[in-house]
């Protein structure tokens, strides 16, 4: 029972990591006003550029870099299209997400071509702070981009509610005739929030390339970027609930995983809906009560 | 020395020209008003000020510079600070945090902004909560945070558009205070009001505009209301009102201990009972959101209440469907007019929208029936516009005149009109009040729902004062005064009036 539950928080934390990145990235999107429905091509984007300049200069740390510059930039684009243009946020998207995904495809068969055995790398080594201890030291053998995860929520926690860059994203989310008419520079703010979110979520779909597979495949995102949107509303816009929401469906994805090889006579599909399954009752029961920022969904144009 | 010249200003709109070749000059250590109706150019030249607008052509000056003020970033830069009359506050972060928004350092400390919101706000005596969040402020508190803001980034020219639009009388005079006191430390306001004892009451120099056009500057002691009202409209009679006493006749709309819950479950109206007659306009006074959508949505058959009874010549229609009360004989003026046409759809069908059973035959519209009918509404009600033409393209005026078409030209015994003027120029005001006066010699029984106090106390023969969904009282038109009404406009029951004011005398 002890090794189940320890090898369950482990599993936990390593699928909450990617989910963190994203719906983080998310956060920063949406407190500025902007869904960013791009998220599931960005992260997609992330575990490709990750991956392939890892692969071809032989640095996982470049890769990494690499990887959220290009969330950056797909972060540029989104701003381009919603906040400039004040092109409709859905639409941009899921543009967006379909632009990444066949470009990410298309660069990969380009650069690797479309061998018998999928390309791999070394992926990034577990660090063990807590070596041989019992208890600790498995639960904490993890990648370091996980913990680079948990230092971020407080981290954002802190830019938005303790820096002025933190108060006029949520200022431009609230309310950017206001910011306007205070003298902020909301296309800037907006784009800032945007290129940040979109670094991060690319972080996130590098950390399963990078980290957990050291491959990259098709189905690697498989809808995190959509659970994120759904962990956001769920975390009422706020660093510390994106770390429950995350902790909660990494949890229930993981216990399926041991649900499964346990020999249960049910068919295995529903064992890999439940996670899904309880994201929509803890938003049926948390969603209840959230108030999204004010402005989502807006483009800001003056009179 | 001139804080503020403005020379030769002109804005364009498409084909309107919203400042024409204006002439603004602000002196330091004044209350300056600029005055006009709306529609003015007011606002518009004030925005361009504020680097909300570009202006197409002309000069600023701030202190004998010229500059060129793009954004509110290089106004607030210049000296300058604005407080609209939508406030540009944001609801979910606290009044500290609005403060410092666009001039806060890199890092947020929420103790040290606190403190400095008290220090501001006891050195100009401008009482705000540093604390507390912006949504959970009265009007009156949120203007004020409004004006400390402006202060915080050492605005020495400070722009009020239409401060007192939303305050009952109360607050405006701790407004005024705060003027004056700004005044004596050497800074500058532009006030801009359409309202005359308002600017006698408190400005230096008037500025009038007209048509977007400069009609000219004159100094307080050099004016008077009456000349005022003249260079303001281009003519001295102004306003209609009603005239002779009201006939004693049925009573056509009774609302009995009627309740409500508004938009967020809240309750918006509580246990209201009032009577109108035929023949009388009753007039609901209050500061905005008060309860007065929820009373006309009620009464239109947009809202179901929760309790109590509304009942029209007697038949009891409560929670009735439009179609039903229309049918009872209930016309109604909608407070949105934009929401109460459809944009897309001509004069003509718009007309009969309502009654488009009257207008069927054989299955399919009588399209020769219902453009005889616009042909004549158009004319018996000064409509300018075509029958064909799109309802999106009418002025707000004629926009209002199509809905006052549609349901006074059936005669309906009880009209609602919810601020039946709103945005309205003197025209087209004086035009919807003559009519709604028409409509009480008639014998209709007319319930006015208006936050304009003028446009109550000149048609309103009884006027009952709505706060926070009750109702403080009703008083008889012609006993009623400014005073007692702005007391039961912040929450003085009739009954406890005379003691408050007896104690305010004291």
């Amino acid at each position: 029972m002890e090794t189940f539950l320890i090898g369950l928080i482990a599993a936990t934390l390593r699928v909450a990591t990617p989910l963190i990145f994203g719906t983080l990235g998310e956060l920063f999107s949406e407190r500025a006003g902007v869904l960013n429905l791009g998220i599931e091509g960005t992260m997609f984007l992330g575990a490709f550029v990750g991956f392939s300049v890892a692969s071809l200069s032989g640095s996982l740390w470049l890769g990494f870099f690499a990887a959220v510059l290009a969330g950056m930039l797909s972060g540029v684009l989104m701003s381009l299209l919603t906040v400039r243009l004040g092109v409709n946020q859905h639409v941009s998207g899921l543009g967006i997400t379909l632009l990444w995904t066949g470009i990410s495809l298309f660069g990969f068969r380009l650069i690797f071509g479309e061998p018998s055995i999928p390309p791999s790398i070394d992926p990034f080594k577990a660090l063990t702070p807590f070596g041989q201890t019992p208890v600790l030291g498995p639960i904490f053998e993890q990648h370091i981009l996980t913990y680079v995860s948990l230092l971020l929520i407080p981290l954002v926690w802190w830019v938005i509610r303790r820096t002025r860059f933190g108060l006029d994203i949520r200022a431009v989310g609230e309310n950017p005739e206001a910011a306007d008419a205070a003298g902020l520079d909301v296309y800037r703010i907006r784009t800032l929030a945007l290129m940040i979110g979109g670094g991060l979520m690319a972080a996130g779909g590098a950390f399963l390339s990078l980290a957990q597979l050291g491959a990259f495949t098709y189905g690697i995102i498989a809808g995190r970027g959509w659970v994120c949107i759904a962990l956001i509303i769920f975390a009422n816009w706020e660093a510390a609930g994106v770390l429950w929401g995350a902790l909660i469906f990494g949890g229930v994805a993981s216990l399926q995983l041991r649900l499964q090889t346990m020999g249960f006579k049910l068919p295995y599909e529903l064992f890999l809906a439940l996670p899904y399954l309880v994201t929509i009752l803890a938003l049926m029961i948390a969603g209840r009560n959230v108030s999204a920022p004010a402005s989502l969904l807006k483009a800001y144009r003056r009179e | 020395m001139l804080a503020i010249q403005m020379q030769g200003i002109v804005k364009r709109f498409g084909s309107l020209l919203a400042n024409d070749h204006v002439h603004f000059e602000l002196a330091e250590g004044e209350i300056h008003a600029l005055l006009g109706e709306n529609g003015a150019g007011k606002t518009t030249l004030m925005r361009i000020l504020y680097g909300l607008y570009r202006p197409d052509e002309g000069e600023i000056r701030v202190k004998g510079q010229s500059v060129v003020i793009r954004s509110p970033k290089d106004a607030i830069q210049a000296g300058i600070g604005m407080v609209t009359q939508h406030f540009t506050l944001v609801p979910t972060l606290t009044v500290a945090e609005n403060v410092v928004l666009g001039g806060a350092g890199a890092l947020l400390d929420p103790r040290r902004m606190q403190a400095d919101v008290r220090a501001a706000s006891q050195r100009y005596g401008i009482p705000v909560k540093p604390d507390a969040l912006v949504r959970q402020l009265s009007v009156g508190e949120q203007q004020r945070v409004e004006i400390l803001k402006a202060l915080a980034r050492n605005a020495r020219v400070l722009i009020l558009d239409e401060p007192t639009a939303v305050l009952v009388p109360q607050e405006v005079e701790v407004l005024f205070e705060a003027l004056n006191r700004l005044r004596k430390e050497g800074l500058s306001v532009i006030f801009i009001s359409h309202k005359l004892y308002e600017v006698m009451a408190v400005c230096d120099r008037i500025t009038v505009l007209r048509d977007g056009r400069l009609v000219g500057t004159v100094e307080k002691s050099a004016t008077n209301q009456t000349d005022l009202a003249r260079m303001m409209v281009g003519r001295e009679s102004f306003g209609v009102a009603r005239q002779g006493e009201r006939a004693q006749g049925e009573v056509l709309l009774r609302i009995e201990n009627l309740s409500a819950r508004g938009k967020k479950g809240l309750t918006a109206l509580d246990n209201i009972s009032l009577e109108v007659q035929a023949g009388e306009i009753l007039g609901i006074a209050g500061v905005s959101g008060n309860g007065q959508s929820e009373l006309s949505q009620v009464l239109e058959g947009m809202l179901k209440p929760s309790s109590g009874k509304v009942s029209v010549g007697g038949k009891d229609v409560t929670a009735a469907s439009p179609g039903a009360l229309a049918e009872a004989g209930v016309g109604r003026i909608p407070e949105d007019r934009h929401a109460s046409v459809v944009a897309e759809l001509s004069v003509a069908e718009n007309l009969v929208l309502d009654q488009l059973e009257a207008f069927t035959r054989g299955g399919s519209l009588d399209r020769a029936a219902i453009r005889k009918n616009a042909e004549k509404l158009i004319g018996e009600y000064q409509i300018k516009a075509g029958p064909d033409d799109h309802t999106r393209t009418l002025s707000g005026g004629n926009m209002q005149k199509v809905l006052l078409a549609r349901s006074l030209s059936r005669s309906p015994r009880v009209v609602i009109a919810a601020e039946p003027t709103r945005g309205l120029d003197v025209g087209a005001t004086d035009y919807v009040r003559a009519r709604l006066l028409e409509q009480r010699s008639r014998g209709a029984a007319v319930l006015l729902i208006s936050e304009d106090l003028d446009e109550i106390l000149a048609l309103a023969d009884r006027i009952a004062v709505i706060y926070e969904g009750r109702i403080m009282g009703v008083l008889g038109a012609r006993d009623a005064t400014v005073e007692q009404l702005g007391l039961m406009m912040s929450g003085t029951p009739l009954e406890r009036l005379a003691e408050t004011m007896e104690a305010g005398h004291a």
